[in-house]
């Protein structure tokens, strides 16, 4: 039974780097300050629960989804929900990224980060597994979707999102603060952050909740700001910029009809448009690489295969390229 | 994001407030994190320690920072006078140490050592007293060396700019006359000639050969923005500055790396031996 209206906190804090036990302990502490407050979920930022520049700590701080600290995560999510950021390990030894939604005491979802920056200062793909799925899914506090940190700066993934059905996107994220401009009182990458947190919500109509993080890791700072953007694009809360916070705000999905009733761009996405352009543009992509793969000397094709030249010489699709929809 | 200069050129942004308040939140947060309250800073009465200093006293409490002047008998008697103002300004701990006795004796078996051994020999002294007061005093050596002159390479290895955390590296020279100004750093300092005061009537701009301003709106382009040489030109930078320029940089990256170990296992340090200074932290 879904509740449409409900109170939702984000606890913007400072995690220990390496340190689960001590964050851990964060965790219960704004937890209880957050119930306290009202809130039936809290949410946490990525990676809050082990920090984020976690190089060769990273097979060190996982956790698998049965370990104790996951079910003191899942005891602290009694009476209400969490969405809490660590390094989950798998049966089979692979790392990822990963935001984990538990309610009542039970996990509801997983998602694994499935865009992992590794440029700049960012070293992600070095450590983390790639996380290959965008699901939204269903809670007690209605149909959502967990996208972390980089995910959001590609807008496919909130636009799947919100085709799933996502009324509510959690973005828990562990942002960097970089690049300043005259007169601003935030640094540049906060700014960027807002105005894309404010166009999605409104562009796909649905509610955002941010949550990033703030303190120090080797010099490198977190901007904090977090914030609860309602499908107007306007701000429910804010949280500081580069200090602790709690925010809190009340969500009523009855907010998402409203604005979708005024502005139905969802209901007029033609979905198959975009399949088949994508599907002709990924099948000029193959086509292109199998005619390079075809052009190579006789006799010296890597593996003695050419993959996918054999198709393109008689001239037939490459694989997967389906064409959905009307068939013209 | 990139405001446009009188001269078209993408100016430096400064920012002050901001930068100010990410500075002491940053002092802050690296030094009490290893479980110390105090940093230990050498004044020299030049724009950047002051700054350096002045952060520090606002981000730790006054008592909470010692600056150490340490002159040599060389040295001009205006920079330990701008250090005192310093001390005064903000209110900070302090204590002078002569290096001349020390520096003395050794170059009395080296005479005819030139003046950048000379120099090199001072910048390391005087770091070996820093590193000394942060043991005596449960304290972290503040650094103070800014962007331009750790890409340029202007600065002594394993001498000034050794440090245990360092707020303004990330500042041109540019930005730290903006920040100093705000900051309150008494205008004396933020609008004399930079000099490391290492031989009588050295200044830094005369020593490069160029101004700071200019080779800020240079290197800002060049690192920050990743304009390509030609870009650089059509902006206006004669071919002769930036190859000058970037060969200094390109020169004295060894500063900027630990010395180079040979790989021989399969886990060698700094390489694939990886973990944050904040370790667990």
């Amino acid at each position: 039974m879904v509740r449409p209206q409900f109170t939702v906190a984000v606890a913007q804090i400072s995690p220990r780097l390496g340190d689960v036990d001590a964050n851990l302990a964060m965790y219960e502490e704004r937890v209880r300050a957050a119930r306290a407050a009202g809130a039936a979920l809290v949410v946490f930022p990525e990676l809050s629960l082990t920090g984020y520049f976690l190089k060769d700590m990273v097979s060190t701080v996982a956790l698998r989804l049965d370990a104790p600290e996951v079910n003191r995560l899942r005891a602290l999510s009694r009476g209400g929900a969490l969405l809490a950021g660590l390094v989950e390990e798998t049966p089979d030894y692979r790392f990822y990224n990963s935001a984990v939604y538990f309610e009542d005491g039970e996990i509801t979802a997983v998602h694994r980060k499935v865009y992992l920056p590794t440029y700049g200062l960012f070293d992600e793909g070095r450590y983390f597994a790639r996380g290959e799925c965008l699901r939204a899914f269903d809670t007690q506090l209605g149909r959502a979707a967990t996208l972390i940190c980089e995910d959001m700066w590609h807008p496919s993934t909130v636009y799947v999102a919100a085709l799933d059905g996502a009324l509510t996107v959690f973005c828990p994220s562990t942002s960097p603060l970089r690049g300043i401009s005259d007169g601003q009182e935030q640094d540049n990458n906060a700014r960027y952050w807002e105005l894309l947190n404010a166009t999605y919500a409104q562009t796909f109509s649905l509610f955002i909740v941010y949550a990033n993080r703030v303190g120090f890791e080797d010099g490198v700072g977190f901007w904090g700001g977090s914030e609860i953007v309602d499908p107007n694009g306007a701000r429910l809360a804010k949280a500081k910029y580069y200090e602790e916070d709690l925010i809190v705000a009340e969500i009523n999905l009855k907010h998402a009809r409203r604005q979708r009733v005024a502005s139905p761009l969802l209901r007029d996405e033609n979905v198959d448009l975009t399949i088949n352009e994508l599907l002709r543009i990924r099948g000029r992509e193959l086509e292109a690489a199998a005619r390079a793969a075809a052009l190579q000397p006789a006799g010296s094709p890597p593996h003695g295969q050419v993959v996918g030249g054999a198709a393109a010489s008689q001239g037939k699709r490459p694989r997967g390229a389906r064409h959905v929809g009307r068939q013209r | 994001m990139v405001a446009a200069g009188r001269d078209g050129r993408p100016g430096i942004p400064t920012n002050p407030p901001l930068i100010r308040r990410i500075l002491t939140a940053f002092i802050a947060n690296e030094v009490r994190k290893v479980g110390v309250e105090r940093v230990v800073v050498g004044l020299s009465g030049g724009v950047d320690s002051a700054l350096s200093a002045m952060l520090a006293a606002e981000a730790l409490g006054p008592t909470n920072v010692l600056a150490i002047k340490m002159p040599y008998r060389l040295s001009s008697a205006e920079s330990l006078s701008h250090a005192d103002q310093v001390i005064e300004r903000a209110r900070i701990e302090s204590l002078q140490v002569d290096i001349t006795p020390q520096i003395d004796a050794y170059f009395a078996r080296f005479p005819d050592a030139d003046n950048m051994r000379r120099g090199n020999k001072m910048a390391r002294e005087r770091m070996t007293i820093l590193y000394d007061h942060s043991a005596r005093w449960k304290a972290l050596v503040l650094g103070t060396s800014n962007k331009t002159e750790l890409l340029l390479g202007y600065g002594t290895l394993y001498g000034d700019m050794a440090s245990a955390l360092n707020p303004l590296g990330d500042l041109y020279k540019t930005q730290v006359w903006a920040l100093a100004d705000a900051v309150g750093v008494p205008d004396a300092i933020v609008h004399k000639q930079p000099s490391a005061d290492l031989w009588a009537g050295q200044t830094d701009e005369a020593e490069l050969g160029f101004g700071y301003r200019e080779v800020d709106a240079l290197l800002y382009m060049m690192v920050d923005l990743r304009y390509s040489r030609a870009e650089l030109h059509a902006a206006g930078f004669s071919e002769a500055f930036v190859r000058r320029v970037g060969d200094m940089v390109r020169n004295s990256q060894f500063k900027r790396r630990l010395p180079v170990i040979a790989k021989i296992s399969n886990r060698t340090i700094d390489r694939d031996f990886r973990y944050a200074r904040d370790w667990g932290r």
